[in-house]
């Protein structure tokens, strides 16, 4: 498979990057706006290219603990949901967090709370920053705005999976997951053999426990406290590594904007056009967008200038919390978003934007 | 490389009228011609047979939002799509319609307004399968965003190969479409 | 089997069946080529007595566990030890659908119709009238539904290969336990289907029985609503 260019959706883009990332296996539940995704992935039979597992779980609550099995044999797992269905998965990502295995997780979210609606919201997003489950933990998490960016990141995300020994999330939406775009598709890298496995990853990985050597346990329980404790000290030891290390943002038009909106996923893309409006109407108005929203980029955000902020996202004040942190009582920090799966437009960003601070 | 562009379109009809496909055409069309491009799809139950619509943008330059409220085109192929989308028309705009099944014409006089007879032209010829391609032959007759040769092009690869022998009359009815479509005068 | 002090309670069934599986292991030469998973229950901590390669599952999820641990790792041998809380109550989609699918894995499964690690409550296979815990007047039907058979349920599916019920309070039925144990690790590898293997096992402690009385209350009550197989 050399590099491609095809017309794909936000979904699909995911499964032709799970297949050419060399992933090894991939586990999920049927669930509106990501069906295409296990959907992709059967149509492209990859277990006779690759070897890759595609298994149709029968809940998310399966899919994530198939994933648990799968990740502690050191293999490169996949899971996908939407909103609802990640609430499911959450003790799964926290038993994942708890005994350090790697996999990646693709969300791509909907309107809540509840069963709410099947069309776009971006109201889970303490959920993957704060609470992806019971515990202290904390997961990666990679906001693609594009159909572009769900290829990629698939790549990316498995990384820094492996890297961290961590759950990581990639936190889509409803317009990514459903739109197309251009995608280029990078040339397929192979799975890694068994021998390769049990070569690099033996340290932690269930390979089967070799002759006169030691056993392998994959777990997350610790009967004596300060056992646990001191496991919790080595897990906040990799957050706080997370955290200096793998911040991701981009900034478009800020370097001399008095009002910056800052906007992940799809509400980055229509933002992004509020400010060539804003821009039109003689206004300086940049756009900051967090490609992961943990770790947020708060100082890249707070060495902005800028009087205003205005946090946009298709929930009712989120992200909003994390501006808030970032720029402290230096500007104003507003909020934005329609919620319930009606989707802010351009214009209606703009008029935002102009109405919240008319009296700057 | 092709002239600069920036074409953000509406289709919106019924499902079952080739609504997504005809947008998923457009889409490789732009693409075959050099063009960014995004299809944004209403999605959910409306895929059963209920209202459907796609967004799709063509453009020179990247595509910022996939989500526009205001249209440089809309394809309108039922009432409810008339009654929701003529609106939301940019002023010097333009709004194309299928007759048929409209109960309530168009009244902006601030946009430029066309009519193809689509459905009963198409099911009068027996191409009730192509219906969808008179519309954007009829389409790229007043918006010519992309060439025939590319939207044939944009066919091909949007099209699974067993159907690669509908291809012709697939081309005959973009052609035809854009022959019968016609200005309406207010 | 590791040389170390088990935590199991006196007239526990579990350390038994540990040594039978680790038997079965060992005489097929499959040490370096087992992946056991464990529950959330008493057999929480067997990593730490069979000397392979083990993953902890979510309480009621090893079946999910196992099934991608063998899909993945097809040459493995893959088993997962349950309880009966664990397998019949919290667990019984997963362990359902793995069986319904056939994943090529043992389950084995031991019942003892109580939850011990937690302290005693009622399992879906306490009998009617048990005191447990949560059922201090005795398990009644109509409130708390009727002792879950879930061997036979999981019997009836197309993808299980073999169904047994076994237990290990005499030295026949030890050796026929470990028969059973033997047969259902080969189906696996010969990848017949899932094999689930079921025990019905003693809980002095959750019972509040000495373990001489423990197996004779097994014997009077469980074995005749959880009848053992023939062979």
């Amino acid at each position: 498979m050399e590099q491609e260019i095809k017309l794909l959706k936000g979904n699909e883009a995911v499964a032709e990057a799970a297949v050419r990332c060399g992933c090894d296996g991939y586990f999920g539940y049927p669930i509106t706006p990501q069906s295409e995704i296990l959907e992709t992935l059967m149509e492209l039979r990859p277990w006779e290219t690759t070897g890759m597992v595609v298994l149709q779980a029968e809940s998310e609550v399966a899919a994530i603990n198939m994933i648990y099995g799968g990740a502690s044999t050191g293999k490169r797992v996949l899971t996908s949901s939407s909103s609802p269905g990640i609430s499911l998965m959450g003790e799964g990502l926290s038993y994942m967090a708890g005994a350090e295995l790697p996999c990646v997780v693709v969300n791509v979210s909907r309107g809540g709370p509840g069963l709410g609606t099947i069309q776009p919201g971006q109201s889970d997003y303490f959920l993957a920053t704060r609470a992806g489950g019971h515990g202290d933990f904390n997961m990666i998490v990679l906001a693609p705005n594009s159909v572009q960016e769900m290829y990629d990141f698939i790549f990316t995300a498995f990384d820094l999976a492996f890297r961290y020994r961590n759950p990581v999330m990639i936190l889509s939406d409803g317009v990514i997951g459903q739109m197309m775009e251009k995608v280029t598709l990078s040339p397929a890298l192979p799975r890694r053999t068994q021998q390769e496995i049990a070569r690099d990853l033996r340290s932690w990985a269930l390979t089967g426990k070799p002759a006169g050597e030691r056993r392998n346990i994959v777990t997350s329980v610790q009967l004596d406290p300060h056992v646990q404790e001191g496991v919790n000290h080595r897990l906040q030891a990799k957050y706080k590594a997370m955290r200096e290390n793998e911040v991701r943002c981009e900034s478009f038009l800020c370097e001399d904007a008095d009002y910056v909106i800052v906007a992940y996923g799809c509400s980055a893309r229509i933002s992004r056009k509020a400010v060539e409006l804003a821009r039109e109407a003689g206004l300086r108005v940049g756009l900051f967008r967090p490609i992961t929203l943990f770790p947020f980029p708060y100082a890249e955000l707070s060495a902005l200038n800028a009087r205003g902020f205005l946090s946009v996202e298709l929930s009712a004040g989120q992200m909003v919390e994390d501006v808030r942190l970032s720029v402290g009582c230096r500007a104003r920090v507003e909020h934005f978003g329609r919620m319930g799966g009606v989707i802010h437009s351009p214009n209606e960003v703009f008029e935002a934007l102009t109405s919240k601070f008319t009296d700057k | 490389m092709s002239a600069k562009v920036n074409e953000e379109m509406i289709i919106a009809g019924f499902g079952g009228q080739g609504v997504l496909s005809m947008g998923k055409i457009l889409a490789y069309s732009g693409m075959m011609q050099g063009y960014e491009v995004s299809w944004m799809p209403a999605y959910g139950p409306e895929m059963r047979g209920g209202t459907a619509n796609v967004t799709v943008v063509v453009s020179s330059d990247p595509v910022s939002s996939p989500i526009v409220q205001e249209f440089d085109t809309a394809i309108i192929l039922n009432q409810q799509s008339m009654d929701k989308f003529e609106s939301m028309v940019k002023p010097g705009g333009a709004l194309i319609y299928d007759a048929n099944g409209i109960t309530r014409h168009p009244t902006r006089a601030d946009v430029d307004i066309y009519i193809i007879d689509a459905t009963a032209e198409a099911a009068s010829r027996g191409l009730l399968r192509m219906f969808n391609m008179m519309i954007l032959g009829s389409y790229l007759t007043v918006r010519p965003v992309v060439t025939l040769e590319n939207a044939v092009r944009g066919l091909s690869k949007s099209l699974p190969e067993r159907l690669h022998h509908t291809l012709p009359d697939n081309e005959r009815a973009l052609r035809l479409g854009g022959e019968l479509i016609r200005k309406v005068v207010l | 089997m590791l040389d170390v002090l088990m935590h199991f309670c006196p007239g526990c069934s579990h350390g038994t069946i540990h040594k039978l599986i680790a038997e079965v292991i060992d005489e097929m030469g499959m040490e370096s080529n087992a992946i056991g998973i464990t529950p959330v229950g008493c057999a929480v901590l067997a990593y730490n007595y069979i000397d392979i390669d083990w993953v902890q599952a979510a309480h009621g999820r090893a079946c999910a566990v196992a099934t991608a641990v063998k899909r993945l790792n097809p040459e493995k041998m893959v088993f997962t030890y349950q309880g009966d809380g664990d397998l019949a109550a919290i667990g019984a989609g997963e362990t359902i659908h793995a069986a319904n699918r056939g994943d090529n894995i043992v389950v084995i499964y031991v019942n003892n119709a109580v939850y011990g690690m937690t302290g005693g409550q009622m399992a879906p296979t306490t009998l009617l009238g048990m005191k447990t815990a949560t059922t201090p007047q005795g398990r009644d039907a109509k409130l708390h539904g009727f002792p879950f058979k879930a061997g036979e349920l999981i019997s009836q599916l197309d993808g299980v290969c073999y169904f047994t019920r076994q237990s290990v309070h005499t030295p026949a039925a030890v050796r026929r336990a470990k028969k059973a144990l033997r047969r259902a690790f080969d189906n696996s590898m010969e990848g017949k289907g899932l094999s689930f293997v079921e025990f019905v096992a003693t809980c002095s402690s959750g019972w509040k029985l000495s373990p001489v009385e423990a197996n004779r209350w097994m014997d009077e009550n469980m074995m005749p609503f959880y009848p053992l197989s023939k062979e």
